[in-house]
């Protein structure tokens, strides 16, 4: 279980503090599959960001009850001077996993070929989804955070990660934050939505797809 | 506290023999520390020629450097004291808390993409690379020692567990100093810009060049208010035995140390709060 109880995150801009996240409560169960419905920065990172633990909430608490994995996004965790296999030697290292069970899996699935021993920095957003989706694959969590980097992929990889998480690891937990309510239908089977910082839940995956669009044409109110 | 959780279901289970989450919280730690230090050295020596030995032979060639500066100079100002084992011991020690707080200054943000991983704190980050520059120093030290007792150019060390003593307590100078130096940094350009000056202005302050015995007793009253002098006074101590009257108390370095930490844990922890990785 991941508990988030009135978790708030404040940011201190030049303008004044700005509230990002504002009280929100959430409960993920083991191999629930939930999909973070929300338009461009309304604060998807931030709160996948604050499950991972990655930051810190302004308040409120968050409680841990599996292993979770960093948020796997086009940018961090990997550092970009070094080589894709040196990154994953890195964080196998981290998170205690095996790099030689790994290498061969994180080789095959991210398909970089001769770029694997190139700098991370050189990459492609595509490989670096790639990279980062293997990579967490192979270190296996209980609970996966994807920002957006299935997005990207073709039809190709996103066949692969769906064979990866829904048929491998159908016990495992996803959050997987989008724009897109399509990504989130084809993997999910539970989806919030976030408007204006405050999390809305919706009995049905429909009800909440209707009211993004409502919500993205300008036709409902935000709260 | 929060406690760290272990990723993989069996290592979970490893976990679990031991009672205490602090000490599997200290076991992940060591794990990320050990992590960070090897990815340091790749991306800092890299591969390449000679890779990492630079890690050693740097402050090796400047020891060497400023050995034969001083010996030309005839730094030890007509005393009988080998002028080898003077600047090695001296500069050796400078080296090791210069370094350590030099490369922790701004080192948090280089880093922030290896903070998305939860158990990579940015105290992690900053001992990580202390860890390091203490290595350096101190095979630094021991090679020259070595080299320069086999060539006859100094007596091994008088008594090796006081000399020891003074070089631990330096490290510990050294890492709480960076701490507090790194963590600061990160909140104010001003640390960044000041600390290098200051690190230069400090050098013929820190008792590298000079034995506190040589100066007038209210020059010594003041100088040994700076905690580095006692390292430095009690390596040479080590060192050079009946040959010197050090002035050290090495109560009083623990105190300055201890108080020093603990100011840079504070200012660490701190910044955890401002931390967004990129």
């Amino acid at each position: 279980m991941i508990v988030l109880r009135d978790v708030s995150k404040i940011y201190n801009t030049r303008l004044g503090p700005k509230t990002v996240l504002d009280r929100v409560n959430l409960t993920i169960r083991p191999g629930q599959k939930l999909g973070v419905l929300g338009c461009n920065g309304a604060g998807k990172s931030t709160l996948i960001r604050m499950m991972s633990g990655a930051e810190q909430p302004s308040s409120g608490k968050i409680h841990r009850g599996m292993s979770i994995s960093w948020p796997l996004a086009f940018t961090g965790g990997f550092q970009g001077s070094l080589t894709g296999a040196d990154n994953l030697r890195f964080i196998c290292r981290v998170y205690g996993a095996d790099y030689a069970r790994a290498l061969p899996f994180v080789e095959s699935f991210s398909e970089l070929g001769h770029y694997f021993r190139e700098p991370f920095k050189t990459y492609s957003s595509g490989m670096r989804a790639r990279l980062a989706f293997a990579v967490s694959m192979a270190v296996d969590f209980d609970c996966f955070l994807i920002d957006e980097i299935i997005a990207v992929g073709d039809a190709r990889f996103t066949q692969k990660c769906h064979d990866e998480l829904l048929v491998k690891r159908g016990d495992r937990s996803i959050i997987l934050v989008s724009h897109q309510p399509s990504t989130i239908r084809s993997l999910c089977d539970t989806a919030v939505l976030l408007v204006g910082g405050r999390l809305l839940s919706f009995d049905s995956m429909d009800g909440a797809f209707e009211f993004y669009d409502r919500l993205m044409t300008g036709g409902a109110s935000p709260l | 506290m929060q406690t760290r959780l272990h990723p993989t279901p069996a290592a979970e289970g490893l976990g679990s023999e031991f009672s205490g989450s602090l000490l599997r919280s200290a076991l992940i730690q060591l794990r990320v520390i050990h992590a960070l230090v090897l990815r340091e050295v790749i991306t800092r020596y890299g591969r390449h020629n000679i890779g990492f030995a630079w890690l050693f032979l740097e402050p090796m060639l400047f020891t060497c450097g400023i050995a034969t500066l001083w010996t030309m100079a005839k730094m030890t100002h007509g005393s009988s004291l080998p002028i080898v084992a003077f600047a090695l011991t001296g500069y050796s020690s400078i080296l090791l808390w210069r370094n350590c707080s030099n490369r922790c200054v701004k080192a948090i943000e280089p880093n922030l993409c290896l903070m998305f991983h939860r158990n990579v704190t940015a105290l992690d980050v900053l001992l990580g690379r202390v860890v390091l520059e203490v290595i350096g120093a101190s095979v630094s030290l021991t090679v020259l020692s070595l080299v320069f007792i086999s060539l006859g150019w100094m007596a091994p060390p008088s008594n090796i567990l006081i000399a020891l003593q003074g070089w631990v307590m330096l490290a510990w100078f050294a890492l709480s100093l960076s701490l507090l130096i790194g963590a600061l940094s990160e909140r104010s350009e001003l640390v960044d810009r000041v600390w290098h000056i200051f690190t230069y202005l400090l050098f013929p302050l820190s008792g590298a060049a000079f034995l506190v015995e040589w100066l007038p007793s209210a020059a010594q009253k003041a100088l040994l208010w700076l905690p580095m002098f006692h390292g430095v006074e009690m390596l040479r101590s080590g060192f050079f035995g009946g040959l010197i009257h050090p002035h050290y108390d090495a109560g009083y370095f623990a105190v300055a140390n201890l108080s020093l930490m603990f100011l840079g844990l504070a200012a660490t922890r701190q910044i955890r709060q401002h931390v967004q990785p990129e």
